[in-house]
């Protein structure tokens, strides 16, 4: 039994490549050469010369001895927010970029939510002098204005997503639209372990540096590579994608996702797919989605801009139907308290889709002498406003 | 189960009827609930009497990744004004009763999974309509799932090619196929390009050099008479989508002969 993609995409039932014939050149031109390309010494040079010396990597795994002394176990903080551009989304846009341009594409598009990855890939667009069209959902460019704008400074042009809802979701549709129509020179950086295969395994293993540096780094610091649970929370789950890699087949280890409940599970107001989704196709892949029962997909809530996305990767998915992984739902006010818990504990202000992560103290025990790696998946600067305005700070 | 006489009349549904005659086809795509919840009956009979060989009968989805424009806003009207898979087998329980000319439904997949795959065949073959056309539903999926659930309702299934396919995947497709082949006519989303270029043309002669055991009936950046009679040079015919949505959204259902006649 594996946890990891099949050479057709599927983890489980899930996964796959539910795509349009339109797309199914440009899916089939990575699949066929994503592994390859990854496996070439020049790219492996490339990819970790650039994780070190322009991300920072490896990130510190940090004992939180504050909060341990609290919780009455061991915690450690893999520091994902110390990242060049704030969160671990860059470890994937690194990997793509080098990936599009052994591919010879000339142009690259994403789609962004919150605005993180959309930073991240101009960012790394900006280091290879590749143009960047990154697709933002209206309502989105309007609540995260100082992403857009840093987007602009680093030379992206941000398209606005009019249609539908007008979020995450649309601009990835948007995306998809753009690809359709520029099959040849385009590279699309999808964002998170999602989209039609080999999105959702290519991202997982340009993440999986993350379990990769737990391995050693606890190794050095327990006498042993294996945590007892690693944690982290799922919007479409590539920081827990990365987070829980190298530990996936490794039944030892508890592997425990968190999703945001929004306004609470019983509420029309929620993001808690693994609670509320069914299995059908959202962009290009076969998971567990929040749809109504009609197959139309809903839109979803969080207090947290990165995980409002009515689905999960497949990854996930499968974790959660098989019992492989322990979901939890964490409501906006849980993930706020322990946002500002951790920032008074540890001094380290997280992004409040990380916040969700630290909420797990209040559903779950844990014994004196487990070991806890908690992914700190991303800093809290760009949700400072959100902050202000609930705490009245 | 199924007798074999009434096997033998599906395999020979209307689809397959209408490819033989001899002229080139004109098939209109809708969306149903479009601009109007209660308008899908009367646009399919206003089709067929204004002379259409063929309509695909778009059930609304809210992510219509293949989709531009035009297309999405009229499935976002659609659902809003509650159209929904059950909805629209109720809407046509009695189209044969009026109506001749072949049926398609055209979508999106995940509607028709959470109807249930087999279910939503079996209404189809009820209704008396003779092929689906789920854009995102690949080749290999169908062929390893629901291939089986097709045939034993008589549905023909249509697939898509573009101008990037290659000729080792069309011939796949063509063997897969018992009906036509839906040729995109660009790399783009529906609505997308106005007119044929160059790679068009290239593309139309590639694919009718291939001598296809299938039909092929062209699709996308088809708007008028000119782009019609172009398409359908070598092609058996050829869709309209966006072309006719825009044509309902400003003059609603009242005029659909006129649209038809500028056509051919």
């Amino acid at each position: 039994m594996t946890y990891h993609a099949n050479e057709k995409g599927y983890y489980g039932e899930f996964g796959g490549a539910f795509i349009p014939e339109m797309l199914y050149p440009n899916c089939e031109e990575l699949r066929s050469n994503y592994l390859r390309i990854m496996a070439e010494p020049s790219f492996q040079e490339e990819f970790h010369q650039l994780l070190k010396d322009y991300v920072g990597r490896p990130t510190p795994l940090y004992f939180a001895e504050r909060l341990s002394e609290k919780y009455q176990t061991k915690i450690y903080l893999k520091r994902e927010d110390l990242c060049h551009t704030g969160a671990h989304k860059v470890n994937n846009t690194i990997g793509q970029i080098l990936m599009a341009k052994k591919l010879g594409k000339n142009r690259i598009i994403a789609e962004t939510g919150a605005g993180q990855h959309g930073v991240a890939t101009a960012t790394v667009c900006a280091l290879m002098g590749i143009q960047c069209v990154v697709y933002m959902g209206e309502i989105d460019i309007a609540r995260q204005a100082p992403n857009v704008a840093r987007m602009k400074m680093l030379g992206a042009e941000v398209r606005s997503a009019l249609s539908g809802s007008r979020t995450l979701k649309d601009a990835t549709n948007e995306a998809i639209r753009d690809w359709i129509n520029n099959p040849v020179d385009t590279h699309y950086i999808i964002g998170s372990v999602v989209g039609p295969h080999p999105y959702p395994d290519m991202v997982a293993r340009f993440q999986s540096v993350i379990s990769e540096e737990i391995k050693w780094q606890l190794k050095e610091k327990e006498g042993r590579e294996n945590p007892d649970y690693v944690v982290a929370c799922v919007g479409g789950g590539s920081n827990a994608a990365g987070t829980y890699y190298h530990y996936l087949d490794k039944p030892e280890v508890g592997i425990i996702a968190v999703e945001a409940a929004g306004k609470g599970i019983d509420t029309t107001e929620s993001a808690a797919t693994s609670a509320l989704g069914k299995v059908g196709i959202i962009h290009g892949s076969k998971s567990l989605l929040m749809q109504t029962p009609d197959g139309q997909i809903t839109e979803p809530y969080s207090i947290s801009a990165g995980l409002d996305y009515p689905g999960v990767g497949p990854m996930h998915a499968h974790l959660f139907t098989s019992g492989r992984g322990e979901f939890i739902s964490v409501t906006d006010d849980e993930a706020m308290t322990a946002g500002l818990e951790i920032s008074q504990m540890e001094g380290i202000i997280p992004a409040i889709e990380t916040s969700h992560a630290f909420a797990i103290f209040d559903h779950r025990k844990f014994e004196k002498e487990d070991v806890i790696v908690i992914n700190l998946s991303g800093r809290g600067d760009k949700d400072l406003q959100t902050y202000i305005d609930y705490f009245k700070l | 189960m199924l007798n074999s006489f009434q096997h033998l009349q599906n395999t020979m549904n209307r689809i397959n009827q209408k490819l033989k005659e001899d002229k080139k086809l004109l098939s209109i795509y809708f969306t149903a609930g479009y601009p109007d919840l209660n308008d899908t009956v009367q646009v399919i009979q206003d089709l067929e009497k204004s002379g259409v060989d063929m309509v695909e009968i778009g059930l609304p989805f809210s992510d219509p990744l293949a989709d531009g424009p035009t297309i999405q806003e009229s499935s976002t009207t659609a659902l809003h004004n509650g159209m929904h898979t059950e909805l629209l087998f109720e809407q046509l329980k009695d189209i044969r009763k009026t109506v001749q000319i072949p049926l398609i439904v055209m979508g999106y997949f995940n509607p028709m999974l959470q109807y249930g795959v087999e279910a939503f065949c079996k209404k189809c073959h009820e209704i008396g309509v003779d092929g689906i056309i789920m854009p995102d539903l690949p080749l290999d999926v169908y062929q390893n799932e629901y291939q089986a659930i097709y045939k034993k309702y008589g549905l023909v299934n249509v697939f898509l090619i573009t101008p990037q396919t290659s000729d080792a995947r069309i011939r796949e497709i063509d063997e897969a196929s018992d009906g036509f082949i839906y040729m995109v006519s660009s790399a783009s989303t529906t609505g997308a390009k106005a007119g044929f270029g160059d790679t068009q043309e290239a593309y139309f002669n590639r694919i009718s050099e291939m001598n296809l055991k299938n039909p092929q009936v062209v699709g996308f950046g088809i708007s008028n008479a000119e782009t019609f009679a172009h398409a359908t040079q070598n092609a058996k015919g050829a869709i309209i989508g966006s072309a006719f949505i825009k044509h309902l959204t400003s003059h609603g259902v009242g005029k659909i002969d006129e649209f038809v006649s500028s056509i051919r």
